[in-house]
Parts: C-alpha cells; sequence; structure tokens
C-alpha cells in the first residue's frame, strides 16, 4: 500500500518512550472503551500507486469523454471551452494548489495578489466596482445575492426570472427554507422575462443572457426595479462580457455567475467558480473573502484579506454568510486564463461562440419540424422545440457521437432541447451534427 | 532522534530579491496577447451582424495584454511569494494541512474524468456515477452513518445542509423547533450556518476540563431545542468523553446530534460519529482525506446520515439499480439541489484516490501519528509555553502566550510572525475564543519526528528570545507586517480603484 506517514517503527516507540506511552492505543485513552472501534474499519486495504491510479482510470473509462468521442453541444452553465497549456501548468503550481487560505499575508503574497488581479479582472468584466475572492458556483452567488438584497431592503421577496438557471433556483429554494426569503416566480415570454407587479420585492433576479440563451432586456428589468425600489441581481455568463453590453452599464447593483468557461474544464460540474461582484455601497453586505491593497511596515505595497469583520469567524451568528472555504484556486486559474485571452482574446473568444451558434442554429431551424422556442435575439446558446422529446433526441444522438443538448423540463414546453456552441465547434462538426439531428427526429 | 533531516524547515528557500511584483495591469502593453483559437471553417460574421446595437459593446472589454512568456513569468514570480505544503511544514491548528500525495493530482486530470458534461446522461457516466456512490459508501462506513450526499462543496455548505435536514425532519416529527445548541469553543461557521438554517444559537460553555460542560447544556435542552451541533475531538483538540450521555440528552429531549467533522482525521479507525449517537456528520475532505486547500478551495463537504435522515438527503444521489447500472434518484422527501451540479467532482475524485491508496488501515495508521506527532509537541512545549488544558490531546493542542505576554509581552501574533522567520508557517492564532493569547498548533501525521523536532526547538527560541525582535518580525519574508487598519480604512479592492 502507499503511505504517506514517515515515521519508521523504531521512531514512534521513542516517540511514546517520551511520552511515558508503551503502544499507540494508548493514544486513544480519553476514547472511552464502549466507543472503540472493534476490528477496524470496513474499508479494502490500502493499495500501491499503480494500483490506485489502475482503479481510477478504470472508473474514468467507463465514461464517455466529451471530445471526439462525444462531440459536446451541451451547455446550460457547463461549457467545453478551450482550457490553455498555460493555465495547466501555471495555475496548478503546487504553491497555488497546496497553501491554505492567506490568514498570514506575509507569506501569502502569491494567492493575495492573484486574487486581487481577479478581482479587478471580475469587476471590469461585470462593470461593478467590488468583487469577492469567489463563491461556490453560479448556484450559491444567487443565494448569496438574495440574502445581500434582502437584507439591504429589509424586504423578503424577490422576482426570479424562470430564465434563471433551473438547478440554481432549485438550489435558492432549498436555502429559502433557512432563511424564509420568498420567491415569485416570472414567466419567460418569447424569451424575455415578464416581471410580476404588485409584490413590493427585495429584487429582481434575471440571467444575461438567459438559460434558453436569450438576450434579456436589462433596461426594462431596471425600470421595473426602480419603479419598485428593489435591487437589480443579474446572473452574467462572463463569456459575453466579450462582446456584450456589461450588466454594469444597465445599472446592475449585484452580478453574479459561473466563472467555469475560463479556465475549468467540465469537470462533470465541480469544483467551479461563483462569480459575485456589486457596487460599492454594498460592500460591507459583501459575502465571503475580499482583498485589498495597503502597504508592510517598510511601506511596500502588500495585500491582504480586508473587511474581515463581515464575516462568520468574528461576527459568528450575526454574520449574514457561512461561507469560509472557497474556490480560490479555481478563481486564479481564472485570472490566468483571462490574462492569457487578453483584451482582443476574450471579445475574440465570445465572437467565434456567437458566429458557432448562429450557424447551427440556422442549420438546425433548416431542418423540417425544428422550430425556435422563441424568437429573441441569443448569444452563445439557443433553444429549439422538436417533434420528439428532448430525452430521445440526447440517447438516440451519443450513438452518433455527440452530446446533442440538455433536454428542457416542461417549464419549458416539453419537447424542446438546449443547444450550446463554443468556440470549439468546428463547420465538420456541426454540419455532421446537423445531418445526425435530422436523421433522429424522423 | 538518531537521523537530523528537518524536512519541514523552508528556510532554504531562494528569494531573488525585496521588491513587489507588479500586477498584470502594470505589465501590460496595447496590442500584445497570447490566445490563439481552433481552426473552425465557421462563417466570420462581424459583431453587428450577430449582436443588435442596443446589446453591443461600444469598446471591447478591457483585460491586460501580455505575453505569454510574461504572463508565465509573473504567476510563477507570484507562485514564489507563497508559502505552501509541499514547501514546508503548515501546523494549522483546526484546517489539517497534511501533504497531499501527488498520485491524487494525477487521478484528479484523468480526461475520462475532467471532459465530462455534469448533464450527460447517466448511460454515458457510468464511472463517474460509480466513483461517487463508492465514495458515499466508503465515506458512511469511516462516519458509522447509513447514507450520504456528497454535493455540499465545502464545510460550511455541509453544516447548513445538516441544519436544513434537521429542520425538515422536525418539521415531519411534531413541528417547528428554534433552536440550535453549540458549544463556547465551536468554529465560527457553525453560528453563521445556523442563523443561515433559520434557528437561534444558544452557547453551552466549557468547563474546566475544556469540555462541553454537561450540567450547562441540561439546563438549556427543552423541546424547543432542534439539535446540538459537536465537534469531536473539539477545537482544544480534546475528545469530548462525556458524547454518550450528550447524546442521550440531547435525544431524550427529540433533538438531533449533528457531528462537524473538522477534526475527523483524528478518530479514523478508532471511533465513528455513527458510534457516539450523532444523527448528522459533514465531512472536510479537504482536511481529513487530502483535497489540497488551494489558497482557500477548493474543498468538498459530503454529509452522512442516519438511516431515519436518509429520506431527506439532498439529490439527486447516484443509486446502483439491479441491472447493474448506475442511476440518478431524488430521495423520498429530499430537501432539494445543494449544489448547481454534483458537488466539486474532482476533489471527491481526489478523497476517493486518497481513501483508496490509504485503505481502512492506512486510514488508522493516519489518525494515530497525527494524535502522536501533537502530543509529542504538546509535551516538548511543556514549561516553555502555558497549557491551558495540560491533558492527553488528539491531532491538535492548544498552546497560550499568556504568562509571557505579562513576563515580556510577547503575543500570539509575535509568536507567529516569528515562525515565520524560522521558515515554518503559523499556527492557527486568537482561536479557540475561550483561550487567552491561543496557539493552536496541529502538526499533522505527515510530519517527520525531525520536523517536530526543529518545530519545537523553533518555538523555543522565540520563547525564550527578545520580545522586541518578534514585534519586529517575520523580516525575511516577501513582505513584512502588513497594515491591515489601512486596507480597511482606505479600501482598494480593485487595481482601478487605486487613487
Amino acid at each position: 500500500m502507499a503511505h504517506y506517514v514517515p515515521h519508521t517503527d523504531a521512531e514512534i516507540a521513542e516517540m511514546l518512550t517520551f511520552l511515558g506511552m508503551s503502544s499507540l492505543d494508548e493514544l486513544f485513552a480519553t476514547v472511552p472503551e464502549a466507543l472503540r472501534l472493534a476490528g477496524g474499519l470496513d474499508v479494502a486495504p490500502g493499495l500501491s500507486e499503480p494500483d490506485t491510479l489502475a482503479v481510477m482510470e478504470g472508473l474514468a473509462d467507463r465514461n464517455r469523454r466529451a471530445g471526439r468521442e462525444l462531440v459536446c453541444f451541451a451547455g446550460g452553465g457547463a461549457y467545453d471551452h478551450e482550457v490553455p497549456a498555460t493555465v495547466r501548468r501555471v495555475a496548478f503550481r503546487s504553491e497555488f494548489v497546496t497553501a491554505y487560505t492567506p490568514y498570514q499575508p506575509e507569506v501569502a503574497q502569491g494567492v493575495l495578489q492573484a486574487l486581487f488581479e481577479y478581482q479587478t479582472l471580475i469587476c471590469r468584466l461585470t462593470g461593478m466596482e467590488v468583487a469577492n475572492a469567489s463563491l461556490y458556483d453560479g448556484a450559491s452567488a444567487c443565494v448569496e445575492a438574495v440574502n445581500l438584497a434582502t437584507a439591504a431592503t429589509g424586504r423578503e421577496k424577490v422576482l426570479v426570472s424562470k430564465g434563471v438557471n433551473p438547478n440554481w433556483r432549485q438550489v435558492m429554494r432549498t436555502y429559502a427554507a433557512g432563511t424564509g426569503h420568498q420567491f415569485v416566480d416570472c414567466d419567460v415570454i418569447d424569451g424575455r422575462t415578464r416581471w410580476a407587479e404588485g409584490e413590493e420585492p427585495a429584487a429582481l433576479l434575471v440571467q444575461y443572457p438567459n438559460y434558453l440563451g436569450c438576450i434579456e432586456d436589462l433596461a426594462a428589468a431596471r425600470r421595473v426595479a426602480d419603479a419598485n425600489g428593489a435591487l437589480l441581481l443579474v446572473a452574467f455568463d462572463p463569456v459575453a462580457a466579450g462582446l456584450l453590453r456589461s450588466p454594469g452599464a444597465f445599472g446592475a447593483d449585484v452580478v453574479v455567475g459561473e466563472g467555469q468557461p475560463f479556465g475549468t474544464p467540465l469537470s462533470f460540474g465541480g469544483p467551479y467558480l461563483g462569480l459575485f461582484a456589486c457596487m460599492r455601497e454594498h460592500v460591507r453586505r459583501l459575502p465571503g473573502r475580499l482583498v485589498g491593497e495597503t502597504v508592510d511596515a517598510d511601506g511596500r505595497r502588500a495585500y491582504v484579506t480586508t473587511l474581515r469583520t463581515r464575516e462568520q469567524d468574528i461576527r459568528r451568528e450575526k454574520a449574514s454568510s457561512n461561507v469560509c472555504t472557497n474556490q480560490t484556486l479555481i478563481a486564479v486559474a481564472c485570472a490566468v486564463q483571462l490574462a492569457w485571452l487578453g483584451t482582443s482574446g476574450l471579445r475574440e473568444l465570445a465572437l467565434r461562440c456567437a458566429r458557432g451558434t448562429r450557424y447551427t442554429r440556422e442549420a438546425l431551424l433548416g431542418i423540417d419540424g425544428v422550430e425556435p422556442l422563441n424568437g429573441a435575439p441569443v448569444f452563445r446558446e439557443f433553444a429549439v422545440a422538436t417533434p420528439v422529446p428532448g430525452e430521445t433526441i440526447v440517447e438516440r444522438m451519443a450513438e452518433d457521437g455527440f452530446l446533442a443538448g440538455i433536454p428542457l423540463g416542461d417549464e419549458y414546453g416539453d419537447r424542446g432541447l438546449l443547444i450550446s456552441v463554443t468556440e470549439r465547434r468546428t463547420r465538420d462538426e456541426v454540419d455532421s451534427f446537423a445531418a445526425a439531428f435530422e436523421k433522429v427526429i424522423r | 532522534m538518531a537521523s537530523r533531516a528537518p524536512g519541514g524547515k523552508a528556510t532554504s528557500a531562494p528569494i531573488m530579491g525585496r521588491d513587489s511584483e507588479p500586477t498584470i495591469f502594470e505589465l501590460s502593453s496595447p496590442g500584445r496577447r497570447a490566445a490563439s483559437f481552433r481552426t473552425t471553417g465557421i462563417p466570420e460574421w462581424s459583431p453587428e451582424e450577430l449582436v443588435s446595437p442596443e446589446h453591443l459593446r461600444d469598446e471591447p472589454a478591457p483585460v491586460a495584454e501580455l505575453s505569454e512568456r510574461d504572463l508565465v513569468a509573473h504567476f510563477t514570480r507570484l507562485s514564489h511569494r507563497q508559502y505552501s505544503v509541499d514547501l514546508g511544514a503548515y501546523p494549522l491548528g483546526s484546517c489539517t494541512m497534511k501533504y497531499n500525495p501527488k498520485l491524487c493530482d494525477d487521478a484528479a486530470a484523468l480526461p475520462g474524468l475532467t471532459d465530462v458534461h455534469p448533464a450527460a446522461p447517466a448511460n454515458l457516466t457510468q464511472g463517474w456515477l460509480e466513483l461517487l456512490a463508492d465514495l458515499e459508501q466508503v465515506l458512511c462506513r469511516i462516519t458509522g452513518m447509513q447514507a450520504a450526499t456528497l454535493q455540499p462543496p465545502a464545510g460550511a455548505a455541509g453544516e447548513l445542509t445538516g441544519l436544513l435536514l434537521m429542520r425538515a425532519w422536525h418539521g415531519d416529527h411534531g413541528g417547528r423547533r428554534h433552536k440550535v445548541v453549540i458549544p463556547d469553543s465551536a468554529h465560527g461557521t457553525n453560528p453563521a450556518s445556523v442563523t443561515l438554517g433559520g434557528y437561534d444559537t444558544v452557547t453551552v460553555p466549557s468547563d474546566d476540563r475544556g469540555l462541553v460542560d454537561v450540567a450547562a447544556l441540561r439546563e438549556r435542552l427543552d423541546d424547543d431545542v432542534a439539535g446540538i451541533m459537536l465537534t469531536n475531538p473539539n477545537t482544544l483538540g480534546l475528545f469530548e468523553e462525556d458524547i454518550a450521555e450528550i447524546a442521550a440528552a440531547v435525544h431524550d429531549v427529540g433533538g438531533l446530534l449533528y457531528y462537524d467533522g473538522a477534526n475527523l482525521n483524528a478518530i479514523l479507525g478508532v471511533t465513528r460519529p455513527g458510534d457516539m449517537g450523532f444523527d448528522i456528520v459533514h465531512m472536510n475532505l479537504h482536511k481529513t482525506f487530502a483535497v489540497p486547500h488551494g489558497g482557500g478551495g477548493p474543498g468538498a463537504g459530503p454529509v452522512a446520515v442516519s438511516e431515519r435522515l436518509a429520506p431527506y438527503l439532498p439529490g439527486p444521489r447516484p443509486v446502483l439499480g439491479d441491472d447493474g447500472t448506475y442511476r440518478w434518484e431524488q430521495p423520498a422527501k429530499s430537501i432539494g439541489r445543494v449544489h448547481s451540479w454534483h458537488g466539486n467532482a474532482l476533489a471527491l475524485a481526489r478523497a476517493h484516490s486518497y481513501i483508496l491508496a490509504n485503505g481502512g488501515d492506512g486510514l488508522r495508521r493516519v489518525a494515530e501519528a497525527a494524535v502522536l506527532n501533537a502530543n509529542w509537541l504538546r509535551t516538548r512545549l511543556r514549561g516553555i509555553y502555558d497549557l491551558p488544558y495540560d491533558r492527553p490531546a488528539m491531532h491538535e493542542f492548544v498552546a497560550s502566550t499568556s504568562t509571557l505576554k505579562k513576563s515580556k509581552d510577547l503575543r500570539a501574533l509575535d509568536v507567529a510572525k516569528r515562525l515565520l522567520e524560522e521558515g515554518f508557517h503559523s499556527p492557527t492564532v486568537y482561536f479557540p475564543l475561550i483561550v487567552d493569547e491561543a496557539l493552536m498548533i496541529e502538526p499533522t501525521e505527515t510530519e517527520s519526528p525531525q520536523t517536530l523536532e526543529a518545530l519545537g526547538d523553533a518555538l523555543e527560541r522565540i520563547a525564550s528570545g527578545d520580545d522586541e525582535e518578534a514585534r519586529q518580525a517575520p523580516r525575511s519574508t516577501p513582505v513584512r507586517r502588513v497594515d491591515e487598519a489601512r486596507a480597511a480604512r482606505q479600501l482598494v479592492p480593485t487595481w482601478d480603484a487605486r487613487e
């Protein structure tokens, strides 16, 4: 078996002698006899390194990989983007991977500065003034945005667009059992949210572009928010920042999102990256960690986690968030990827996604029986209504080597499919995809 | 010790200089870039043909403009300004900064695990479902529980999940309760999670042994108490010896017991939360099962429960069907999702590989060596630092500079900063809150006896050394003590917020 305990038997004996003990069992004398586990754990004996990897490879082999085996047209909050070698080689250096939360800033300037750069980049993309050092995922960022808005307004009700990722809304509902927040689901009519009236909401939550890929009317959402004295919370696809006006430009108060597209492979859904940014007036309610610039004892530039009194370890039961461990390493990877893309690369990435989406959408809508689900403009994702259920299409197209998309639940019509096209998809792949699609819906 | 091999000491790490590292924004030069893209053959429509004018940006979002070479150099230099477990010992109490086996990095990087879309149907992802189902099962065996969810992405998320389970269970069994009891030595996430779970926190004091005061607990128990959250061993590193009595008392009023798994590493293979009477257990896979901390995350905080709570678990969960294939299934009374997808899957894969490599025998060895190391160092420091609870500890212990503060104004913070100069990371300081000038020390099992000796020697030198010198520390680190008050007073949260 592999072992990571360095002690030799002789050293253990010597250490026990130092403690006046004669066996390792004596170390556990404070554990009452009745609670001791007789016969050890019912867990298989340890394996060597190569044997462990063989087991893991066996498991990995029983998945169909995105790539040549399964060309990925699925999105819905998890996108098949390129991860450049630079990100893998640099962001996953062991100094970043094996560090703890930067409690001792004198020896944590690497992570702290990388987070400061990350925060700056997220603000530039979202049009916000402050960004935290990350939350768990898109869903948790939505939960925290709602918590901020209800605390800021003293109201409990939030208007939530049904265009927000359904999994994220499920997580919001789960946590609302504890906080007591109430959600008013607002329908998506022809691709755009129709906001409920007469509710005195704390906030409106809208996704931009929304789950169906449509570019929501944020100016209209801002007007509704203003008319109700509510905050505007926008769940934002950061890739869209390459082409679309930022949520900040439309007056958003809080911008959240899923940062996976920058530097994180599909990874079966995690670890991903919860983006959270807001305007400065809300900084005292910002959840999670925040890095700020300061100076050291010699007056040199330095970074440190700041406004710590917001956090759970100091404020305890009065804290508005319980976040401690976050997704720092994924935030560092995001910063490296954004720096690698650069200003022109981010624009080109967004442009390539939009081009691929248009090309694929036109190819599919040319198939008899495939209809657009709505008429609203899309960016990098689109929904179609199909003559057979989405599940059937996904199942059949897997045989042709495609992950065709994500079947749309009843909320959006029972025969729909959500299709996403990243910069990785080639014309040949799309043409074969359309041909296979035509075959399977017959 | 016969051998002198202070492996955990990092004073030999080379540093090129004392300059600040410029940010990527200072290193930017207009027009530079690293990015390149796949050749696709897709028609090259212009932005104006793709996006309507009211949504199209006027100017590209400013990012940074660097060559690949410059950005690699930048992040590599940043990495050299960062302490890490791979560099040296990291005795942060309660954080369990043990060595993370490299094989787990390779396991979690297998393309058959990384290149899988989370919404792909179960028949295409059987390997992942099997991995997750196996991990659920092995975590249940380790904790003595019956069913688990792997969705919570961190310990605090696991806590809140556990409290929501508690809430749902009481909702079906006698109705709403309003209070949750936590000890005064608890982690801050406990009371914060209690509030978010919709409960009021009731604090129970520790007695002079450093354990839950059982008489005081009994006074606080009534039929409005939903449950108690306990860390065992607790944050003083002490095993709650009265746990069976505590469990009976809480169960007697219809409450549930929640086990905060922050210190589970101390009892692997020795005893199990399920045997102690706990109903709900969260585990920090990034502590006990060697998932690296990533500078603050990602971690993973699975929750395991007893039989009666299993129907309430978040879902969907991976289930093995009679036909030998795995499928997703929603538990009958599920509280719902707590993660966008299936949890921090690659962190779960790392933990799975760590458990496979160690096995049941190796995990017990982990606990033994962790406890041996902590007690050796505790005994080594006796008479040098205060040991407010000087009794056999588990995986960690709490020392204090209370006497040194009076005799020479040496505070816990000064010790922490001086230790950095000695080539070690600092212990956790000023926690738990019930100890004055606390130094919470957790050596972990992966540090050798020689490293412990070097650490003990360094701590002794600091205690006997000059206090003025300690207040100047650290001097050999990339920066010296930072002005935290200024950071909060003149908030500069981004490069663009600088004056």
